[in-house]
């Protein structure tokens, strides 16, 4: 039996089975809308209309400050940094699991996921007590000058942490799913290691991939609890998207607030939308290979 | 130590991406939280507990993980009608829904907090409605369970949608050829197969939940033993400069959080044993 | 390819840790919340003073948040060559747990290095529904007050302070009693008075929020509460901001003098090379310029002459100050706000 891996939501039913009794339907459908509604659609309209609340000159406006664009580009760079790290990792730690058993993997696996659940005060505070001036290498660090947390670093770390499984997490049931067919058959017929991950693994699991890194990336950029530890919250210096709309908030800036939110919503909503595309386009090359096989053993 | 007993799978690369997981596992994941562990251990044994067990700090739990508790269930009974209903009903603004259910792993949390608040409110669009009947919403603890339903809402959509997908219609059609309501073929077909699923994602969601803070602070109310959750507590205890009381509160939770985590990698293995054994 | 890639990332760590701590006219004033407004201001007019008399351009980076957090921050590491805090408690902290600067840096700048001080008042909804004059109106039965939480916001504890000496002040009438060995029973039947009105007003106090521009946007967007405990320049920032058509300042009989001090980080500060730059930062805290602009941001200027001129800006009261109502931050630290202290005994039992 074949199964999609979790978070591939199949939205396009190939076959759509509506009979159950009308007045179930309906109500099911009630109260989905209204649920979805009221705790997703609401918010998200929220910050839209509060962002808009000036009108549009004023919700440009907030983009233009310096301190906003630092925020900015400093969130791009944290995340340029993070999620390509993350993505070697996930690629390396998929072909451990998925493709061998050891003794520990279950270990190996639980921990991988620990990030996820670790309250992100947690996960800021152990770089505090790791890097700062009275933690284990602070006062090295210190000696020579370096500066890790309240500065680019340390916030790097935060981030790295607190996006570490996605990436790993959305490879290893994918490739679990695929099984190793197809490499041992390469195996045999004498490609090497990297001819193998670059012609067959990675082309099999690149929509996968994608996804994890789209994820990965969203979560990046809009960490706000583990950055916030370690950040120092120096203006136009180590001030994240995230950071700045708390400084905003707390100026009673609320327009300006909203619409740097807003800013971060519109990326939710952009990621969603390559979610589905991703999604919309795995589905059709499951298809065509699903087809194609069929065709070729009759 | 690290025990490596390799299969015999004639695939290359094992060791070197063991290693290079296991290593940045190590630096990244494992070396700050040995920090942690190693600051927690400055306390004694006895005041360990005295820390960990304190009214405030149980009160904090309590009220952590009745809400994650609570919102866990929630999203668990609503989760799996709206993923039933995405599944299984075409309807417009079907894909519209189902896209949005995302929304909470997308947003940062501090802005769905902020934005939560702003509704929930006295002055907000539901808290205006609600204030009046006697239902203060934000800063109590039903406004906690509420921002963590938000943020736990995708786990149990995302983790039933397949399974749902997969369901044999044959199966259903036979039960109803055999005489079985459209009630006992889901109580007895459907929801056997639904339920390893259900649990996995109640239990991410549940998991998500325990440790969420950003969206929490803004709509909490923060008052010890009352709505004060327990990443506020360890804030608390930094902000007085009590790094071994934060560090032992913070072990607690982790402790807490690794032990659910595995056991829901646990379940997992255990469902999809008892699948390819029925497959 | 692995390697590759990790050796990018180290070396864009490596180059964002150097770009963090270069070039020497740049310094970190590493304040609490309601500075915000102030210090854009001064830190405009001291760069131009500075270019002015040196020639030099210099640039001042400002981070905001929670006195505590801050402190902590500075503790941990944050390289700040100032601090600006809300109370003197918090420097001494970083004084005591990381030897950044000696522990008698309060004697180095006039006035306990206080260069503007500010008083706990009042912010009420317009019209003063509630009719709230003074600090008994607020343990009232059914009135909410809104106020930070103590143990991790300067403001708030100088709120809890504020009621406590009104408390002893109404008891005691005269407030030197408290020094007088002769009149300890009186004493002590006031510090318990005094426990017991804290205890009814916390009973009052709905929502804890973590610090005081917490505080003030729960009062003010949330709309809860009939009262808001505020820094006199926070209660009329919030006037200015959100219009006196909606709030009005209603100023106790008896408040207290609040100081938040600034003092020069010496060991960071001599490490960037900036201690020159950072005393003349603070120096110029004092001048006539900046003293306008601390009144202009709803500071008490220290000055007299710039006093004097502001004079009808500011309501007037009685201030007591922490040294003659509770001897220093030191002491009250320990019994009001360490863990188990007063605070913590008071508002405990009200769980349930």
């Amino acid at each position: 039996m074949k199964r999609t891996p979790t978070d591939m939501p199949p939205v396009a039913a190939t076959h759509v089975r509506e009979n159950d009794p009308r007045w179930v339907r309906a109500t099911l459908i009630a109260i989905t809308v209204l649920f979805l509604g009221i705790f997703l659609a609401l918010p998200l309209a929220s910050i839209f209309t509060e962002a808009l609340r000036k009108g549009i000159g004023v919700y440009l406006a907030s983009f233009r400050q310096p301190d906003a664009y630092a925020a900015i580009r400093l969130t791009l760079l944290v995340s340029a940094i993070a999620v390509p790290l993350n993505v070697v990792f996930g690629l390396a730690a998929a072909w451990a699991i998925a493709r061998f058993r050891f003794c520990g993997r279950n270990v190996l696996l639980t921990l991988i996921d620990l990030p996820f659940a670790v309250s992100p005060v947690i996960s800021g505070l152990i770089y505090v007590l790791l890097f700062g001036l009275h933690g284990w290498l602070g006062p090295w660090l210190n000696e020579h000058d370096l500066q890790v947390i309240f500065a680019v670093p340390g916030i790097v770390l935060a981030t790295l942490f607190v996006t570490f499984p996605f990436v790993a997490r959305e490879l290893i049931p994918l490739m679990e799913e695929q099984g190793s067919e197809e490499e041992l058959a390469a195996r045999v017929l004498g490609a090497s290691g990297w001819q193998i991950f670059w012609r067959i693994t990675l082309p099999n699991v690149r929509w996968g991939l994608l996804y994890g890194v789209i994820l990965c990336n969203a979560r990046a950029m809009g960490e706000f609890g583990a950055v916030s530890v370690v950040s120092g919250h120096i203006r136009g210096l180590t001030n994240t998207v995230p950071l700045h709309v708390e400084i905003l908030y707390n100026e009673y800036n609320f327009v300006a607030a909203f619409a740097v939110a807003s800013l971060l919503a519109l990326l939710a909503l952009v990621t969603l939308g390559l979610k589905t595309a991703v999604e919309w386009k795995v589905r059709r090359d499951r298809a065509e290979s699903a087809a194609s096989r069929e065709g070729s053993t009759p | 130590m690290w025990h490596i007993g390799r299969t015999n799978s004639p695939l290359p690369g094992f060791r070197l991406t063991l290693g290079y997981s296991v290593l940045y596992l190590s630096l990244i994941v494992l070396l700050p939280l040995a920090a942690l562990l190693a600051k927690a251990s400055a306390a004694s044994w006895s005041e360990f507990w005295r820390i960990a067990l304190d009214p405030r700090a149980v009160a904090s739990y309590r009220l952590t993980l009745g809400a994650a508790l609570a919102g866990a269930l929630i999203n668990a009974v609503f989760g799996f009608v709206v993923a039933w209903t995405l599944v299984r009903y075409s309807f417009p603004g079907r894909r519209l829904l189902d896209a949005i259910v995302d929304l909470p792993f997308a947003m940062p949390t501090a802005i769905s907090g902020i934005a939560l608040t702003a509704i929930y409110a006295r002055t907000g669009w539901i808290g205006q409605w609600l204030e009046p009947l006697g239902i203060p919403v934000a800063f109590t603890p039903l406004g906690i369970t509420i921002a963590l339903t938000f943020i736990g809402l995708p786990f149990v959509v995302r983790t039933l949608q397949p399974p749902l997908q997969e369901l044999e219609v044959e199966l259903e059609q036979a039960a109803a050829s055999l005489g079985a309501s459209r009630w006992q073929t889901f109580c007895r077909v459907l929801l056997p197969t639904l339920l390893p699923p259900l649990l996995t994602g109640f239990a991410l969601a549940f998991a998500r939940a325990l440790g969420e803070y950003g969206s929490v602070v803004f709509i909490s109310g923060n008052m010890p033993m009352k709505t004060e959750i327990t990443s506020l507590l360890i804030i608390v205890k930094l902000e007085q400069y009590d790094y071994t009381g934060a560090a032992v509160i913070a072990t607690v939770m982790l402790g807490a959080s690794f032990a659910i985590l595995l056991g829901i990698n646990g379940l997992q293995w255990w469902f999809n044993q008892r699948h390819r054994a029925g497959a | 390819m692995k390697n590759r890639s990790l050796t990018k990332g180290l070396a864009a760590l490596a180059a964002a840790t150097t770009v963090s701590i270069s070039s020497a006219a740049q310094l970190l004033n590493v304040s609490y919340d309601p500075t915000r407004e102030l210090y854009a201001a001064y830190n405009s007019a001291f760069a131009k003073h500075w270019l002015a008399t040196t020639g030099e351009k210099v640039t001042i980076l400002q981070s905001h948040g929670g006195s505590g957090k801050q402190a902590r921050a500075v503790i941990d590491g944050l390289g700040a060559d100032i601090v600006t805090l809300a109370l003197a408690g918090d420097i001494d902290a970083i004084a005591e747990k990381s030897q950044l600067l000696p522990k008698e840096w309060q004697a180095r700048l006039p006035n306990n290095s206080t260069p503007y001080t500010s008083t706990i008042v009042f912010v009420v909804r317009k019209g003063n529904p509630k009719g709230i004059k003074d600090w008994h109106d607020l343990t009232k039965p059914g009135m909410a007050v809104i106020t930070p939480n103590p143990k991790t916001s300067g403001g708030a504890r100088w709120n809890y302070l504020a009621a406590w000496g009104y408390v002893l002040k109404q008891e005691l009438g005269d407030l030197t009693k408290l020094h007088d060995a002769a009149k300890a029973e009186e004493v002590a039947q006031a510090q318990t008075k005094a426990r017991a009105f804290l205890t009814a007003l916390f009973h009052n106090v709905p929502v804890l929020d973590s610090g005081a521009r917490g505080s003030t946007t729960t009062f003010v967007q949330r709309g809860l509460g009939d009262v808001l405990l505020a820094w006199e320049n926070e209660a009329f920032l919030v006037i200015k901001e959100f219009g006196a058509d909606k709030f009005e300042l209603v100023a106790p009989s008896v408040s207290i003098l609040a100081e938040p001090p600034v003092a020069l980080v010496d060991k960071v500060a001599d490490k960037h090379g900036t201690r020159k730059l950072a005393e003349a930062y603070l120096q110029y805290l004092y001048s006539p310029e900046a003293q306008e602009i601390a009144a202009r941001n709803f500071y008490r200027p220290r000055l007299d002459a710039v006093a004097k001129k502001f004079e009808a800006a500011f309501p007037k009261l009685t201030l007591f100050t922490i040294d003659e109502v509770f001897g220093g931050w030191a002491k009250t630290q320990a019994t009001h706000f360490a863990d188990k202290g007063i605070f913590d005994q008071i508002y405990t039992p009200t769980a349930k």
